[in-house]
């Protein structure tokens, strides 16, 4: 197995305030890795990190092959990102997004004209594909914008709190693009504060104050902190704190 | 407490609330269940005077919500989904504003809020802006309470905030409940619907079903496993096309298995082993599961 982010001791401080402490962990290729925390613990910070937005203060991450210090250039254009929050440009057509997402990953036009054909049958969108984003049912984008993610056919994608307020159906179709991907060899590193999204990853780690307090897989985690689901875990986690 | 008949909103083409009745008694904690987009924020500015229904009544405390309306709004507190406070004002600068507003003082209802206020009083003169979600949370709610409504309206209080915070916010509520104050309350996680006294499930601008919590779930009826194997994505697909399901979706680790028929427990288990294990699925494991309101969500969406 090869590791897709591996961190030593990574940390990152403002001032006098530590936002992240010194973490190590490694995800593995083909891995659903959710990455947990409060408001405020840290999550965000770490995340800019590894995806080459922010510099570490010290230690050591490789995302994707490459060194986020010395290489976040190359970091950026291995990774995809997509949160429900924000992900798609509504004002613009289904076209013409996965176009200007496909440009901005550097694809020749060939290969954006050959993608956009394949990602609009495998999505069913075929007859959909002059219409404004915006004008999409919820589960109709939230798909669209996580094959976009998968364009560039990174190696590792990033989801910010991909399914939070969706219908039961749309969470379970959302999830099986996930699966499918992981399947297909890529990483997902899914970053969230609610924990129901926690239960369908394959690893999780639940940062608290900077610091990463556990990681393993859900069903270990509930074990080991004898609670019934990972919401428990982490107000046991967190008050123990 | 609230009687709603035949309630509809549209905007545009788009009917945000379709033909919604319900009621909910004094002193009960009614949860209103569902996702984004359902209907949930339409039906509560209906219910606290801050938009017209196109068809149907509503009264609120016995005040109908269109007539009624300037003496109900003395009588509701709402908490919006969005924080609601002003960002450049201090926690104490809301809570007294709120009061103003509403012709009382802090001081004259203090015994309400007082459990609440405490916790955040420490940070009385922080700007709310400043403030935690959890602490911005306790703050709107004391805001909301703070001319003593007979009913109070909280849209998605759970949004944004960490399961620490949550909890303690419902314990809040039902230590509200006790003082004979009614709730209602949104919320898009299914599991927070064991909460309430009474829910409704609520997609698209419609009712699906009302009921208590467990009446919601004992509804349920075909059997249900939880299943699962070492490879999630082709245990879901290899489920589906087992010989008697009804349904199969991921649920957190498992698989939820719906079968079409009863048969006992122990046998079904068993031939759901054999089929996997003849599709050399590794680590496998079943239980009889029940279901939960998210399940009958699920149900109830599809038929």
């Amino acid at each position: 197995m090869k590791s897709m982010i591996s961190t030593d001791r990574l940390s990152k401080t403002f001032g006098s305030f530590t936002a992240v402490d010194a973490i190590t962990f490694d995800v593995q290729e083909g891995e659903i890795f959710g990455f947990l925390g409060a408001n405020g613990a840290g999550k965000t910070t770490a995340l800019k990190m590894l995806t080459g937005l922010l510099t570490p203060s010290s230690g050591q991450a490789t995302v994707a092959g490459f060194d986020v210090r010395k290489k976040p250039d190359q970091v950026k254009q291995r990774i995809g990102y997509m949160s429900q929050k924000f992900s798609l440009y509504e004002d613009l057509t289904i076209r013409d997004n996965i176009r200007l997402f496909g440009g901005i990953y550097g694809l020749s036009n060939r290969d954006i004209r050959e993608k956009t054909e394949a990602l609009l049958e495998k999505l069913e969108l075929e007859g959909e594909a002059g219409k404004l984003v915006g004008s999409l049912p919820l589960g109709w984008k939230q798909k669209l914008a996580f094959s976009v993610a998968l364009l560039h056919e990174p190696g590792i994608v990033f989801l910010d709190e991909p399914t939070s307020g969706v219908d039961p159906l749309i969470r379970r179709q959302f999830w099986e693009l996930i699966y499918e991907a992981a399947a297909n060899g890529v990483t997902l590193m899914v970053t969230t504060h609610y924990m129901d999204e926690a239960e369908y990853c394959d690893r999780v780690s639940i940062m608290v104050d900077g610091k990463i307090e556990a990681l393993d897989t859900p069903r270990a985690m509930k074990k080991a902190f004898d609670a019934e689901d990972m919401d428990e875990v982490f107000r046991k986690l967190a008050r123990g704190a | 407490m609230v009687e709603i008949e035949h309630i509809s909103k549209s905007y545009d083409t788009l009917k945000a609330v379709d033909d919604v009745s319900l009621t909910v008694a004094r002193g009960e904690i009614f949860g209103l269940i569902g996702p984004d987009g359902a209907g949930k924020t339409t039906l509560f500015r209906i219910l606290t005077t801050l938009l017209l229904p196109d068809e149907g009544r509503a009264t609120v405390d016995g005040l109908d919500v269109v007539r009624g309306y300037k003496q109900l709004r003395q009588r509701v507190g709402y908490m919006p989904g969005r924080f609601s406070l002003y960002q450049d004002l201090s926690v104490e600068e809301n809570l007294e504003f709120f009061a103003s507003v509403f012709g009382t003082s802090v001081a004259e209802n203090y015994d309400l809020i007082a459990p609440i206020y405490v916790q955040i009083e420490p940070f009385k003169s922080r700007r709310a802006g400043a403030l935690s979600g959890g602490m911005k949370q306790k703050l709107a709610l004391c805001c909301a309470l703070i001319h003593k409504p007979e009913v109070l309206f909280l849209d998605e209080p759970g949004t944004g905030v960490d399961p620490v915070s949550r909890k303690e916010f419902w314990d809040m509520l039902r230590s509200l409940r006790t003082q004979g104050l009614t709730i209602v309350v949104s919320t898009p996680y299914m599991d927070e619907a064991a909460l309430c006294d009474r829910v409704a499930l609520f997609q698209k601008g419609r009712i699906m079903a009302i009921d208590t919590p467990e009446g919601i779930t004992g509804a349920f009826d075909h059997p249900l496993y939880a299943v699962r194997s070492d490879n999630m994505y082709r245990l879901l697909k290899d489920l589906r096309q087992m010989e008697g399901v009804a349904d199969c979706y991921a649920f957190g680790e498992y698989a939820h298995l719906k079968m079409q028929q009863d048969a006992p427990a122990e046998k079904a288990m068993k031939g759901i082993r054999a089929y996997l294990e003849s599709k050399s699925h590794q680590d496998v494991e079943i239980s009889p599961a029940e279901a939960s309101v998210e399940d009958c969500f699920i149900e109830l969406m599809k038929n």
